[in-house]
């Protein structure tokens, strides 16, 4: 009898932690477009917004939007500011020693250097990344000279006023900049295939959150509909699944 | 804003101009330097009120309280302002979680620390998870608020307890001839002269609270240098109103903003210096006595 109360209290108890846990903060950079961005209205928007709303609703959760800075945004989600990082975070081994990730919802995109002329010294000149990326860590195991910058959209200036000689990022993110710059910009050099894809970023101790995106995650795969928000954000030559 | 801007695309010069500035997100902009006022506005009295709780502290002839006194405003002078400003919300924010999850889930046996998480309960959150994000925005601005109050009320106690000292001497010794108690003499002939002398100690304070507002944004709150960064980038045709990097205009108003803020802080500080230099034993308040005002 002790028993069964003990694991009545039990379920009641959990159960009450998962309403509880219904509503699931999502924690976003904000300033990698098409990813993530604020729009005009001031909310966060991009690709990981209307995917991360859809994930939502298939795992029957609330979620609610939190920006925050890049370099700080590991940090405030293992002290519980946020429940989920999604913002263009590569799944890497470095980073998993620290939180956990979902299964890949963008599969790995090949990084590129952009440059203003298609002669710029990428083995000897500067190379602008964003800070804490796979892509910094790169340029710095290459042994390049790394010039670190807090948002993607610094990087960029860097190479418009000749602080740097490349930016170095991801393909998809760099796409609509060079598309637009009227030729100003270039891709120079090879594409570098870099990190296991894009996840989202949980802390350890939240198995059961994972479990919930994760069957999210492969019931977009399987249906297509992923595939189909992949190519409405990054076009008709993105990487899909 | 306007009917007119449902599509910006096709809206060309000074329209694209209008419908641009009043876009929500520079709304937000604007906002964001009501913010930075409140939190001025807030901050200041509450690091007064640190400063001469300090001060009094350091003066009090009970020594532990003296030594507390005198420990706060060495240590926190001592401290780099932003490794301040990086742990007290951290750990503040932590404590009270820890606390309350002990009070709230008393029959969880899991650890609070596991690894790199902080796992609390989730009815110990605070705020909660399921609040609006309104109440989040408020707590992270509490807390910054008292990381502020905390490191200038600091400077405040060390230039209050300087001022409390530089009061004649005589001053008091007279209190105490009339039979005065010490706490009689204290507030009524200390404190009314000592803020003479601690004018320009505090008013250089006030100025460095005033630039140090942009370290708001350190402490993840959307403030003036967010939001310039932000809205300054440049943007691609995913946004609705694309533009060049626009980031030097945009600190250029913010540069604007301090600017004038400061301007008003000298005017207003000098009127509170005459006014203060009234009738005191001084050589701004002599002077003005020999001039007949």
């Amino acid at each position: 009898m002790k028993k069964l109360i003990l694991s009545t209290a039990i379920v009641a108890l959990t159960a009450g932690v998962s309403l509880a846990q219904d509503v699931v903060r999502m924690g976003t950079e904000g300033a990698y477009p098409p990813s993530n961005f604020i729009n005009d209205k001031g909310e966060v928007d991009g690709f990981e917004r209307e995917l991360g709303d859809e994930l939502c609703k298939r795992a029957e959760l609330k979620c609610e939007w939190v920006v925050n800075e890049w370099d700080s945004i590991i940090p405030n989600l293992v002290s519980g500011n946020y429940d989920t990082i999604i913002a263009a975070m590569s799944i890497t081994d470095e980073r998993k020693e620290v939180i956990d990730f979902s299964e890949a919802y963008q599969p790995a995109t090949p990084s590129v250097f952009v440059a203003k002329s298609a002669d710029a010294d990428i083995k000897g000149g500067v190379i602008a990344a964003q800070t804490s990326t796979i892509q910094s860590g790169y340029v710095a195991e290459q042994g390049m000279t790394l010039a670190e910058y807090a948002t993607g959209d610094e990087t960029i200036a860097a190479v418009r006023n000749g602080e740097a000689d490349a930016v170095f990022a991801d393909g998809e993110y760099l796409a609509p900049i060079v598309a637009e710059s009227n030729g100003e910009l270039m891709v120079v050099g090879e594409p570098v295939p870099l990190g296991g894809g894009v996840g989202i970023g949980m802390r350890k101790s939240d198995a059961e959150l994972r479990a919930k995106f994760d069957a999210a995650i492969t019931s977009m795969k399987d249906d297509g509909s992923l595939n189909a928000m992949i190519v409405k954000w990054f076009g008709e030559n993105a990487t899909t699944w | 804003m306007f009917d007119s801007c449902a599509d910006p695309k096709t809206l060309e010069g000074l329209s694209w101009f209008l419908c641009f500035l009043t876009s929500g997100k520079q709304l937000l902009f604007y906002r964001s330097f009501f913010i930075v006022l409140i939190l001025l506005a807030v901050t200041a009295p509450v690091a007064l009120a640190f400063g001469f709780g300090g001060a009094m502290a350091a003066r009090s002839r009970i020594a532990p309280l003296s030594w507390f006194g005198k420990g706060y405003s060495a240590m926190t002078r001592g401290v780099p302002d932003i490794v301040f400003f990086l742990f007290v919300p951290i750990a503040m924010d932590q404590a009270l979680e820890m606390i309350r999850h002990k009070i709230k889930c008393p029959e969880w046996t899991d650890p609070i620390f596991r690894g790199s998480d902080f796992v609390v309960c989730q009815q110990a959150k605070f705020p909660l998870s399921t609040s609006p994000q309104i109440y989040h925005d408020l707590y992270a601005f509490t807390l910054a608020v008292i990381a502020f109050a905390v490191v200038f009320g600091a400077f405040a106690a060390s230039v209050i307890y300087g001022a409390m000292q530089a009061v004649p001497r005589a001053q008091m010794e007279t209190a105490e001839a009339y039979g005065m108690t010490d706490r009689q003499a204290f507030w009524r002939i200390m404190v009314p002269q000592m803020w003479t002398y601690a004018l320009p100690g505090l008013s250089n304070l006030w100025m460095i609270l005033i630039k140090a507002t942009p370290l708001l944004f350190i402490l993840g709150i959307q403030d003036v240098v967010y939001w310039a960064r932000e809205n300054g980038g440049y943007k691609t045709e995913h946004f609705d109103y694309p533009h060049p990097d626009w980031r030097v205009y945009y600190f250029l108003v913010l540069l604007v903003f301090y600017l004038l803020m400061t301007k008003g802080s000298e005017v207003i500080i000098g009127r509170l210096t005459r006014n203060l230099s009234h009738g005191q034993a001084t050589l701004a308040g002599e002077r003005m006595r020999r001039a007949g005002r």
